[in-house]
């Protein structure tokens, strides 16, 4: 039982945690901004396909990795565009255009990909983000090498985060984007377009979604492999949930919910089979369950979430 | 109140021949009208009388399809709202457009910044914010949420955000219908201020009294069309009227009451919120023969009372005893079995189903009873007939007992919803805000139902916001805030001011709460 304990103070269990967390903290952002603008985007798991396909690919044909980061928001961005493009001004369903949205992105990445790649069996590996030690900040223990021995991807995760806090609660353009979500016609009303913010929302929030997917290809692993979204964009609109639509509490919530995945597979090596493996790879959704019914049920939504907003109606 | 308008009078906006089409509907047609500098011009209409559009095109949210406005010499583009406020108009909707979970500062300073930059300025902002705020009696705290304040301080905080962006034309659509009597007073005393440093105010009404206290100017308009323009103080209020209403104004008589047995009671309930306060140890008596009279500012629990009558919201605590008996179990269908006769609030919402028709919509409260069911088949034929008497009774304009119900206008519906709730002469009648958007023929024709639904010793509950509506009718009043209920006053008992401070909640019950 010790064991079980002594875990959660070993640097590699941590270092694994923020690693597992990395791509969950882009995709919550992601999400968190479109729906802080009004607009559930239920095709963040197709986006995040899409951008792990696209990044990879880049970096494959020999572009740079940053390249590749690039390469990947744009196509978040672009499959964003066609969400925003028919969620706002077109006003159809969110719930029906973000599958849609997912279904297309997926398809079309594995598409492409047979396309692109037709011979290979075995997918082929390109020179990933590698991780970097922040001098002296990674020498402190335990917490040191699992904040600061990581990859640059990481560090991006970290100040995305306090980018998209700065930009919501200091800025203008923040304050448009939480009154659309909010009330439509108070934006309107002073003189600023509804239908532009919120499709620019949901392009830079689609945008981190598919650099979230992109870390999973060109940071965790090296490689592009079908399926290997596996759900976390459900996962980040959960998270955005148990967050409250805040960017600082939706951050712990993805590192808990990584510390949890993260912990459940070293259980599973302790215990060594007694209990069946399954039990430990639902844990973290099961807790994941009872966090939002524990903290999301007083949570106080964007008013104007998923409500189409027309001009001239009232 | 000094007068700036005449020949010499500086003319900051001026509309000329604005058409506006819905489909075959003219909502207005070829109406022109000027506003001077430091005057303030009441546009009085009924409802659909076409105020609200008109100045919906003038703030750019429609384009009309004729006409040309023109702001300080200069004309205005079409369906622009930028474009107006570039040109110092400014407008406070009914609705106000806030966001909620923002504070009033954040409120204020959208959209006066450029969206690319990397400051708030908020230091900036709430120096201003305070500025505007004392020198105009618009007192509210830059930094608390919209949430937190009162219907009063978020009208406050739409003027002001008005006159940071230096408006110098306010537009004020039904501003009075959510305030307080005192309020509206204060209201008004900033409309003064306002004149004073030389703007102007157009104030959208249909009440009256208010439209003589506070204009120079009067401009009335009749389903779409200009229907008249006077000089406030060289008008009567009976001119006014007929203008408004193009003829004579009906009234209802209404005689003394003659009280009989309690009918209905609550006892110490209490229940859950329901958009809006939830009830707080609430203990009434209705009357035979009576109308009861609730008043209210919105949200301070009359959903939540009118939903627990009528059986679709549980009481945590205390007993509705109903003609002397402890009722067990109260819900929609035993309200309606013990005689219940229930106008809704929301004709759209929970009076009528907008896509079923008339004949559909009528026997929805009794399509179990053997009038219109036999071996649990509905008879059609009964339907329609009973639809048709309807019809017939309340002189409802329909084309047919099949035609949809989403069709009628909003007084047609409401007839046919007072004929359901009526027939059979039920005793006990729960009306909530039976008039809402009704023009002055329909408002009276209701009105007239219910009198005589009292008179033949039914128990009314008239929940009303309308403050006027509920002097006029109720034999006693009540008052509702924040879920508590005032001692119940007489007839005339109360002046409108003493009625206005019990909804501000001064004097309403045990250990209410008071707003900061």
């Amino acid at each position: 039982m010790t064991e079980a304990f002594e875990i959660l103070f070993t640097a590699s269990f941590w270092v694994a945690a923020i690693r597992i967390a990395s791509p969950l903290i882009f995709a919550t952002m992601g999400e968190l901004i479109c729906e802080r603008a009004g607009v559930l985007n239920l095709g963040i798991e197709g986006i995040m396909v899409a951008g792990a396909f696209t990044g990879w690919f880049t970096v494959y044909m020999g572009g740079d990795l940053w390249t590749g980061v690039f390469v990947a928001a744009m196509t978040g961005a672009m499959f964003g565009l066609l969400h925003g493009f028919l969620t706002v001004p077109l006003g159809l369903s969110q719930h029906v255009t973000g599958i849609g949205i997912t279904l297309l992105a997926s398809s079309l990445t594995y598409f492409t990909y047979r396309i692109l790649l037709p011979e290979v069996t075995s997918p082929p590996k390109i020179e990933p983000f590698q991780p970097f030690a922040v001098p002296v900040l990674s020498d402190i223990p335990v917490l040191g090498p699992a904040l600061f021995n990581q990859t640059p991807l990481t560090y991006l995760a970290y100040v995305t985060v306090a980018a998209v806090a700065f930009v919501l609660y200091r800025t203008p353009v923040g304050v448009a984007v939480r009154a659309v979500g909010e009330n439509p016609s108070a934006v309107e009303a002073q003189g600023i377009s509804v239908t532009a913010v919120r499709i620019g929302a949901v392009m830079a929030g689609s945008a981190l979604m598919a650099i979230g997917g992109a870390f999973l290809t060109m940071s965790a692993f090296n490689s592009f492999f079908f399926e290997m979204i596996n759900g976390r964009g459900w996962i980040a609109i959960a998270l955005v949930v148990f967050g409250s639509w805040r960017p600082g509490k939706a951050l712990i919530g993805a590192i808990l919910f990584a510390a949890f995945d993260a912990y459940q597979v070293r259980l599973q090596q302790i215990t060594g089979g007694i209990i069946p493996y399954q039990i430990f790879l639902m844990m973290p959704f099961v807790l994941s369950i009872v966090a939002l019914v524990v903290v999301a049920r007083r949570a106080t939504y964007p008013k104007a979430l998923m409500i189409p907003y027309q001009k001239g109606e009232r | 109140m000094d007068h700036a308008e005449g020949p010499e009078a500086e003319i900051v906006l001026r509309l000329a021949g604005m058409t506006k089409r819905f489909g075959p509907l003219v909502a207005n047609d070829a109406i022109s009208l000027s506003l001077a500098r430091g005057e303030v011009v009441a546009l009085l209409g009924e409802n659909g009388a076409g105020k609200t559009t008109l100045m919906n095109i003038l703030f750019g949210h429609y384009t009309a399809d004729e006409g040309q406005i023109e702001a300080f010499g200069k004309a205005l583009p079409p369906g622009d709202p930028n474009a107006a406020l570039a040109a110092g108009i400014g407008m406070v909707h009914q609705h106000f457009t806030l966001a909620d979970q923002m504070t009033v500062l954040e409120n204020i300073v959208l959209g006066t910044r450029p969206l690319w930059s990397f400051n708030l300025g908020k230091a900036e902002a709430r120096r201003r914010i305070r500025e505007l705020a004392t020198g105009y009696g618009l007192d509210v705290d830059p930094d608390r949420m919209i949430t937190e304040l009162s219907v009063g301080e978020r009208q406050r905080v739409e003027i002001l955000k008005a006159l940071y962006r230096e408006a110098r034309i306010l537009i004020l659509d039904e501003p009075t219908a959510v305030l307080t009597p005192m309020e509206t007073d204060a209201l008004f005393a900033t409309l003064k201020k306002l004149v004073a440093a030389g703007l102007s105010v157009i104030f959208i009404s249909h009440k009256l009294g208010e439209v003589q206290s506070v204009s120079d100017r009067v401009v009335v308009l009749r389903g779409g069309k200009l229907a008249g323009e006077r000089v406030t103080s060289d008008a009567t209020r009976r001119e006014l009227a007929e203008l408004m209403v193009g003829g004579q104004l009906p009234v209802n008589e209404i005689g003394p009451p003659t009280p009989g047995a309690t009918l209905f009671e609550l006892r110490g309930v209490a229940t859950r919120t329901m958009g809006g306060a939830a009830l707080k140890q609430v203990s009434m008596q209705l009357r035979g023969g009576e109308i009861t009279g609730l008043a209210g500012i919105s949200g301070n629990g009359q959903a939540a009372l009118a939903a627990l009558i009528a059986g679709t919201l549980e009481a945590s605590e205390g007993n509705i005893i109903v003609h002397g008996e402890t009722a067990r179990h109260w819900s929609p269908r035993t309200a309606l079995d013990k005689g219940l006769g229930r106008i809704p609030e929301d004709r759209h919402a929970t009076g009528m189903i907008g896509d079923m028709s008339v004949a559909e919509n009528v026997i929805s409260e009794a399509y179990r009873s053997p009038r219109f069911s036999r071996f649990g088949f509905l008879d059609w034929t009964a339907a329609a007939s009973f639809a048709g008497d309807i019809i017939k009774a309340y002189d409802v304009k329909c084309p047919s007992p099949e035609a949809r119900v989403r069709l009628l206008s909003g007084g047609n519906m409401q007839k046919l919803i007072l004929g359901r709730a009526l027939d059979g002469n039920p005793d006990i009648i729960l009306a909530s805000q039976p008039t809402r958007g009704l023009d002055v023929g329909a408002v009276a024709y209701v009105h007239a139902r219910l009198i005589e639904a009292r008179d033949r010793g039914a128990a009314v509950l008239l929940i009303s916001e309308d403050l006027d509506e509920i002097q006029t009718l109720s034999d006693r009043i009540l008052v509702i805030h924040r879920g508590h209920l005032s001692k119940p006053s007489l007839r005339g008992e109360l002046s409108v001011m003493e009625l206005g401070e019990l909804m501000a909640g001064h004097g309403v019950a045990e250990g209410a709460e008071h707003a900061a």
